[in-house]
């Protein structure tokens, strides 16, 4: 392991401190905990707060999405472990201003639990808080029987959709019909080239040969649906829309958005090459996508590799939402 | 009779076994999750061991509630809540009752209703329910755990993060069934716990 780090137990701490330092404008750490909270208190005001968070590694997400227009706080977890009740209801305290929290959960049984006894803790506060679950990986398959689809890159989506809404005085019923809404039109998929190293474990997740790729992995490294020997960009392109075409259907008379999404170890160049052979594939459909993000947003520390995701805008609010601007580092 | 007293040495049992066996859980947890279980249970059986040395008059309702609230604020991940609920229910049957087969119950209630798994989902309720019947029957033995335990290795998970390995799970142990049998083996290593 080579990673530019004093302590592995001190990894989220120090990553906290360094981004709050860096960033005074933006963010504010909660006190005693590794959570954060907008500076800018009156962009909150008599607003629903629109909160999340996670395991950490996920850099910029989820602090980087903290600001006016998006999410009124972020709980930050260990590295790729969910954050614990009492960071998450201190987020909650700090963003709440009196109309209600609503929480962007990712589909991870540790998320679900750890939100669920915050939001347990919140009530018995007199506080309300609604939540979705996100669930937009579509390389697991969804089941009554098993844990369901994980919480990936679209779940971005989710919080500049709700975000949005929330700054322009959605109320706490309107944010969980919005959301309830918004989710089934946001799939993603993804392709590694490698797995990341978790600080702590000092190994990667798991080993794929120099010449080997792993179709549908999440972003903690748990293995995706199937392995198979490098291809050109093109053919990587086409399999995972492939896959989101089979399960969006998509349609040259809808609009969409696309998020090209960097693992954290994969160039800008090659996410952008990548970029250029999605487009070309959708112009094939006769589909040109209304509106894209290509980047570092949902990162899986340093896991080679992009997800896709595409947003059908079924409604058109949600563009506008998408294209409203924001005060955050990262979006 | 569980007294505070030999909760806390139950306690302490179970955190060495945690902490000696880290590396083997996150090992474990390594093909078939995110390779953090070890370090996860470690940090938070480290913070319980301080809670309770910080408190040393609790009642056994007492032991048993701080030692929740350690875990449910420094473990995260799926395992915090889980084990944290298991010693929550714990203390709020510990108000009435000392037995511990009574008390395991209440554990084991708590962990099915937050984790939502049942027997054969390939989670630690497979450890937790055999193992508890065990004591109930006052035949909890090693080799009861190591059974228990191994059952979930031919198992395709349901619930957790290594659902979505399905049948690649096989063959595998449950990291969270692991560190379940060690809170029971660290009950057989605690002279009158059983």
């Amino acid at each position: 392991m080579k990673k530019i780090i004093n302590d592995p137990a001190a990894v989220v701490p120090e990553m906290v401190d360094g981004l709050v330092r860096a960033y005074p404008q933006i963010l504010e750490q909660i006190p005693d905990t590794t959570a954060v909270v907008r500076a800018d208190k009156a962009s909150m005001v008599g607003k629903v707060a629109v909160i999340s968070g996670g395991g950490s590694g996920h850099e910029p997400t989820h602090a980087g999405f903290v600001g006016k227009g998006m999410l009124s706080a972020a709980v930050c977890g260990q590295v790729f472990t969910s954050p614990t009740p009492d960071q998450i209801y201190e987020a909650i305290k700090a963003s709440d201003q009196g109309r209600g929290v609503f929480m962007v959960v990712k589909n991870y049984s540790g998320d679900v639990m750890n939100f669920d006894m915050a939001k347990d803790m919140a009530e018995m506060d007199d506080i309300q808080v609604a939540s979705i679950v996100v669930d937009d990986d579509i390389a697991v398959e969804n089941s009554l029987y098993t844990q369901g689809r994980r919480g990936v890159a679209g779940t971005l989506f989710m919080h500049k959709i709700l975000g949005h809404a929330a700054q322009n005085g959605a109320s706490l019923d309107d944010l969980s019909k919005l959301a309830a809404a918004v989710l089934p039109h946001i799939n993603t998929v993804a392709v590694a080239l490698s797995a990341a190293t978790v600080p702590e474990a000092g190994k990667p997740g798991f080993t794929l040969a120099e010449d080997e790729i792993e179709y549908g992995v999440g972003i903690h490294s748990e293995p995706g649906y199937r392995r198979e020997k490098l291809r050109p960009s093109k053919a990587l392109v086409a399999e995972l829309l492939e896959k989101l075409d089979d399960s969006l259907h998509l349609d040259s008379d809808k609009q969409y958005a696309v998020l090209v999404n960097g693992m954290g170890a994969t160039p800008l160049m090659e996410q952008y090459i990548f970029s250029h052979d999605l487009f070309d594939a959708l112009a094939v459909k006769n589909i040109t996508p209304a509106f894209t993000k290509v980047g570092n947003l949902m990162t899986s520390i340093d896991m080679a590799g992009i997800s896709l995701t595409i947003f059908e805008l079924a409604d058109p609010e949600w563009l506008a939402a998408l294209q409203a601007p924001v005060e955050t580092i990262a979006w | 009779m569980l007294t505070p007293e030999i909760a806390r040495l139950w306690l302490e049992n179970f955190a060495t076994l945690i902490d000696t066996n880290k590396a083997h859980l996150s090992d474990l947890d390594t093909p078939i999750g995110d390779a953090d279980h070890g370090n996860n249970m470690a940090r938070g059986m480290q913070a319980l061991t301080e809670a309770l040395a910080a408190k040393p008059d609790l009642d056994l309702a007492g032991v048993f509630k701080t030692s929740a609230m350690a875990l449910i604020s420094k473990v995260g991940g799926a395992s915090g809540p889980l084990y944290g609920t298991a010693f929550l229910e714990m203390a709020k049957a510990a108000k009435n009752s000392a037995d511990l087969p009574t008390l395991l119950d209440a554990a084991l209630a708590g962990v099915i209703k937050r984790g939502g798994a049942q027997v054969g989902d390939k989670t630690m309720v497979d450890a937790w329910t055999p193992l508890v019947k065990a004591v109930h029957d006052g035949t909890l033995s090693q080799a009861v755990i190591d059974e228990a335990v191994a059952t979930t290795e031919p198992l395709v998970a349901k619930k957790g993060r290594a659902a979505y390995l399905g049948e690649r799970g096989i063959g595998h142990r449950d990291p969270g069934a692991e560190s379940t049998g060690y809170l029971f083996a660290a009950l057989l290593q605690t002279e009158g716990a059983l």
